[in-house]
């Protein structure tokens, strides 16, 4: 039996305290002991993003992270991001864009765009585009994805 | 994987040396590759899992002594952002550009790249053609010994290192080139993102009255290893870079790889991306 550590860490600004095993992932730990299902599970190795969370304001891929690594620091959900006022704002694009279909990547995109905007709100096409390489979309083709943020990070002036 | 019993996140590099000196332990960094690595079984686990992320004196990048020392723990996001690695070592911020995906830089550390001795390593390929070394810490309360190894040393298998069991990967150190330095980097892959190089080459040298010197040829993902080519480096040194030149140049690169078939490409393919990419950056590096 596997070692059990028990960690303390701010989840979407609360704090919590929780005992995982050793070589559990950060993605495991949220989706199956704190019920946060918002966060996917697509390919277990770094590849598709859909397990994407902010960690001390860094998206990284929760699925390659150690629960026990959680220990002391910050960490945003798309339940977290969600209740923000630029959640709703993305969260609304999304949905006026089409830009969300079966909805699987679509928390994983949400919190790369966050990231993206964070770090440079006025990101270029091409910018949103490079910042959501780590990120798969098996459903839209990503041009209605990319438009979403595009609006968000260039509102139009008429406010269509 | 081997069972892990133990779990070790210190705070300080005298405590998580101490910790390597008291038995074998597994070293976490940005677990990038550790995780998919646990879970296929890829990797044999010891009985301790050392996180050393709590450990601050191991992250940052300085400029000293005519050198860039970059911490092990520094993330590839980092090393990416820093005007000492964009205007001192080109051709690292060229690999940290194109490494992984914007999540994975975030949390992937340079250490856990060179450690991890792939060789298709992206950050081993320019730094070996910078000349870059290693420091190896051991010890603990009592004292901490340093060693330092040039990189193409530590490099001694795929997912081999020279690092004793009781070290640890603590800096890298890049001589900052001389002036009139010039290089390039090209890793090829089959899309932009996210990829593992099917071959990675690196040139760099001081350009002088039409030939290269102190020429540095490094080659990824041809060889058990990324290498250095140091035949061709010798060619490249004895005369103008002419045609009949880069011809011989890439004669050497050829006799000082090993590709391997695997489902990235045949050994003949990377053969020919070798030879061609090669006289590609020659060429380009001193026109005429
Ligand atoms: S599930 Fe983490 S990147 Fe795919
Ligand atoms: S909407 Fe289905 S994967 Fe993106």
């Amino acid at each position: 039996m596997s070692a059990l550590i028990e960690i303390e860490f701010r989840l979407n600004g609360i704090s919590r305290r929780v005992t995982v095993p050793l070589q559990m992932s950060a993605l495991e730990m949220l989706r199956d002991m704190m019920g946060q299902h918002g966060t996917k599970y697509g390919c277990g190795e770094g590849e598709c993003g859909a397990c994407t969370i902010s960690v001390d304001h860094r998206t990284v891929n929760s699925c390659l992270k150690f629960a026990v690594d959680c220990n002391g620091r910050d960490i945003q959900t798309i339940e977290g991001l969600a209740a923000t006022p630029f959640g709703e704002n993305l969260n609304r694009a999304m949905v006026e864009h089409g830009a969300v279909q079966c909805g699987f990547c679509t928390p994983g995109i949400m919190m790369q765009a966050q990231q993206v905007l964070t770090d440079n709100p006025d990101a270029s096409p091409a910018q949103i585009q490079r910042g959501l390489e780590g990120n798969l979309c098996r459903c839209t083709g990503y041009r209605k994805i990319l438009d979403a943020i595009e609006a968000v990070a260039h509102p139009s002036p008429a406010g269509d | 994987m081997a069972e892990l019993r133990n779990y070790a996140a210190p705070r300080s590099l005298a405590e998580a040396l101490q910790v390597l000196a008291s038995g074998p332990a597994t070293v976490l960094a940005g677990g990038t590759d550790l995780m998919p690595q646990s879970r296929s079984a890829r990797v044999r686990f010891a009985p301790t899992l050392l996180n050393i992320q709590g450990v601050a004196e191991l992250r940052g990048v300085r400029r000293r002594d005519g050198a860039v020392e970059i911490g092990a723990l520094t993330t590839i996001a980092t090393l990416r952002d820093d005007p000492a690695v964009r205007n001192g070592a080109p051709v690292l911020w060229q690999a940290c550009d194109h490494f992984a995906s914007d999540q994975i830089r975030n949390a992937a550390t340079i250490g856990g790249n060179i450690c991890n001795a792939s060789p298709a390593g992206d950050t081993l390929v320019p730094l070996l053609v910078l000349d870059a070394s290693v420091v190896l810490a051991s010890g603990g309360a009592a004292g901490i010994h340093e060693r330092r190894l040039p990189l193409s040393e530590f490099l001694t298998g795929p997912g081999r290192t020279a690092r004793r069991p009781e070290e640890l990967l603590v800096e890298v150190r890049i001589p900052v080139p001389a002036s009139g330095w010039v290089d390039r980097y090209v890793k090829f892959g089959t899309r932009p993102a996210l990829d593992i190089s099917t071959i990675a080459l690196a040139l760099g040298g001081t350009l002088f009255d039409g030939r290269l010197e102190n020429a540095r040829l490094a080659l990824g993902a041809v060889a058990p290893t990324a290498i250095r080519a140091h035949d061709a480096e010798r060619v490249l040194a004895e005369g103008p870079l002419d045609r009949a030149r880069i011809d011989r140049v890439v004669d050497a690169a050829d006799a000082a790889i090993h590709p391997i078939s695997d489902v990235r490409a045949s050994d003949w393919y990377r053969r020919e991306l070798v030879h061609n990419l090669l006289r590609r950056i020659l060429t380009d590096v001193c026109p005429n």
